[in-house]
């Protein structure tokens, strides 16, 4: 049935069809209107599940630690300073291999204070153990939602849905929302091999000396190498059941560009509609859109290069002292696998600024005209 | 006030191999807590003593299940780990959060006043050595007023009294509190039952003696610790929904300085300190038995 919702109603939506049991949040703008409309499906039983509403987002995350480790299903929603407030915690969740899902709806990180978008919040977790997904539309947000359950379920490793900060959370759009039989038959209950059960009791994240620590670490990146697998297989059988399918980045215009660029959430959206129009005038510009960042989608980014290809990475985030995060990730990913390609590295729209089809038309002359700097940041729509 | 609890679950699991130091009392007062509780509970366990001493993975000294936290989880976590037993039919399970006065007094207090003012149905237990004991004896808001430790060394002892985690507690109304001492078994044991037995947030609060904290003999820990009892610095008594008091054991005022002499870290306090807190502790004391009166009056 087809509904038009916003983008954080279409997350809670996502969260009762996945029957999740332990809910634990605290508000923060722009992602408040998900723990409200939760704690309204929750009280009126419309979802069988527990919201417990914690006194800041560190006990968030702490609770579903607590609430994951006896084996039931658990999700919360966040962004930026509460994101943040969660660091310490994020790991822990990670190393003890606990499959929480949480939505981070991109907000940029203070000083000086803002509540709008970008995605410094999301992408300063990159090292936490989390896999981070990408959205562009409240239909990929409840898929997946759905999907980051199995996904995480089956690897032990805890998921992170991001989407932009009123961009997308409060556009509404048409989604079309399965019903639950197909849900239960696609994300069946969860069933954690390892918990805490009085009748087989166990010590778990216990102390660990030197000749063990590393041999946990491993076990998380082994299991997040064959992530990008699992991910694939569950999209499959996503497809199977839903008829939508997805993949690790999604390639639009890109089997002749000339010049691909590469971008991800809502400004992917602005670069395919700026590109669409481009091409009806005979340019070759293509989109490659991010829609993860751990695992990062490297097969596919090769998958995609062309000899001669021009590449422009468009980040709305900003790591200070390198740049764009997913452009370092991209420049990793092709150092990784030998591939010689110089990579254009825009930042734009930090702080909920607009990112426009005419700062998508600049990035393309730029690379067209040989103008774009490489080495050093491109900056769209700065006031100098 | 006896309690004799159905067997001794501790020795029937070999309950041993933890590396705490000689005469700790968290250890003892672990082992007597776990008796009454029995099997089906679960422990949540920050950073602290008990923390590194249950054992080095892959070894661990609990019978029961126990889940390590970060320093400032430990009540969320507790009140996750009751979320997600109610939520899959094991509602009967005891949630233990068992932590120091560090990751209590401190830490992990905006968390502990939290799940007390929701009222979330876990046994909080805090073993109070007074100090940040397993990082080496830095001062906590649990320190006494004069008291050495490595941040408040001799030069500048510790200026400010201990925080009153007692009062805070009981101004979220919570069903059950009691403070509990090692060297008072059948009490404590009396008091854990109650707090199992009892629905909704519970605090206990206790004594827990560290040698080399205090810098005291390991083979004083529990005659400090009765000393502590009978001269009124730490009174064992219980507090019901925040406002009835019951005193469990009538002291025989023991004057502090007796308390004070057995351990190291008070030596470098002033005598018109000592007397200053004797004076204190009558007056705490006093008001304590006061509202004992009182809420016996009223029940």
């Amino acid at each position: 049935m087809k509904r038009v919702m916003s983008g954080n109603e279409t997350v809670s939506q996502a969260v009762k069809l996945s029957r999740v049991q332990v809910i634990s949040a605290y508000p923060i703008t722009p992602q408040t209107t998900i723990s409200e409309k939760l704690s309204e499906i929750c009280g009126s039983g419309e979802l069988d599940a527990k919201f417990v509403k914690v006194e800041s987002e560190h006990s968030a995350m702490a609770t579903l630690i607590g609430a994951s480790s006896t084996g039931v299903r658990t999700f919360t929603a966040t962004s930026a300073q509460g994101l943040a407030l969660m660091h310490e915690l994020l790991f822990w969740a990670s190393g003890a291999r606990l499959p929480i899902v949480m939505v981070d709806v991109n907000r940029a990180m203070a000083a000086p204070w803002t509540i709008w978008c970008d995605q410094t919040d999301s992408v300063a977790q990159r090292d936490t153990g989390w896999m981070q997904f990408y959205c562009w539309s409240n239909q990929e947000i409840l898929d997946s939602v759905i999907c980051s359950f199995k996904i995480a379920e089956e690897l032990l490793i805890p998921c992170m849905v991001c989407f932009d900060g009123f961009f997308i959370s409060h556009t509404h759009e048409a989604v079309d929302v399965p019903n639950q039989e197909t849900v239960d038959a696609f994300l069946p209950p969860r069933r954690a091999e390892y918990k805490l059960d009085t009748s087989d009791p166990h010590t778990f994240s216990g102390g660990t000396m030197p000749n063990m620590f590393m041999e946990f670490r491993y076990k998380l990146q082994a299991a997040f190498e064959r992530a990008q697998g699992v991910i694939d297989e569950t999209y499959k059988l996503f497809e199977q059941s839903f008829g939508r399918s997805y993949r690790a980045a999604e390639a639009y215009f890109a089997d002749d560009a000339e010049i691909l660029l590469l971008a991800s959430g809502s400004a992917a959206s602005t670069v395919y509609h700026t590109i669409r129009q481009m091409r009806e005038s005979g340019r070759k510009v293509g989109l490659l859109r991010l829609r993860q960042l751990r695992p990062f989608p490297t097969d596919t980014l090769m998958n995609h290069l062309r000899d001669g290809v021009a590449l422009a990475v468009l980040d709305r985030n900003l790591s200070p002292g390198t740049g764009g995060v997913f452009a370092q990730e991209v420049r990793a990913a092709l150092n990784r696998c030998g591939a010689d390609y110089r990579v254009h590295e825009f930042v734009a729209g930090l702080g909920g600024r607009d990112i426009t089809s005419r700062d998508v038309e600049s990035i393309v002359d730029s690379l067209k005209n040989k103008t774009a700097a490489v080495g050093t940041i491109n900056w769209l729509g700065l006031h100098r | 006030m006896n309690y004799t609890p159905d067997y001794d679950f501790c020795a029937s699991h070999d309950f041993c191999g933890h590396s705490a130091c000689p005469g700790c009392g968290e250890k003892i007062l672990f082992r007597h807590v776990l008796d009454v509780l029995g099997p089906e509970t679960m422990i949540v366990v920050p950073a602290g003593c008990a923390a590194v001493t249950d054992g080095v993975f892959p070894h661990s000294l609990s019978p029961v299940p126990y889940l390590h936290v970060a320093f400032g989880a430990t009540a969320s976590a507790a009140a996750g780990v009751r979320a997600g037993l109610d939520m899959s039919g094991r509602e009967n399970v005891t949630v233990m959060a068992w932590a120091g006065d560090g990751a209590t007094f401190d830490i992990g207090m905006g968390p502990l006043s939290a799940i007390a003012e929701r009222n979330e149905n876990v046994l909080y237990m805090c073993y109070d050595n007074e100090a940040y004991m397993n990082t080496g004896m830095q001062r906590s808001s649990a320190t006494p007023l004069g008291s050495w430790t490595t941040t408040t060394p001799a030069a500048r002892l510790k200026s400010e009294p201990k925080k009153d985690i007692d009062a805070i507690i009981a101004a979220h109304r919570a069903p059950y509190a009691a403070t509990a001492s090692p060297a008072f078994l059948d009490d404590l044991k009396a008091k854990v039952a109650r707090a199992r037995d009892t629905q909704g947030f519970r605090f206990l609060h206790l004594f827990s003696p560290c040698p080399p904290g205090w810098k005291s003999d390991p083979a004083d820990s529990i005659a400090i610790a009765r000393l502590a009892v009978e001269s009124n610095v730490f009174p064992l008594y219980e507090v019901y929904d925040g406002e009835r008091v019951r005193l469990t054991y009538r002291s025989s005022n023991v004057p502090v300085a007796e308390y004070l002499k057995l351990q190291g870290r008070f030596r470098y306090m002033p005598e018109e300190e000592a007397r200053a807190m004797q004076a204190t502790v009558d007056r705490s004391y006093a008001a304590l038995k006061q509202r004992h009166e009182k809420s016996k009056m009223s029940s």
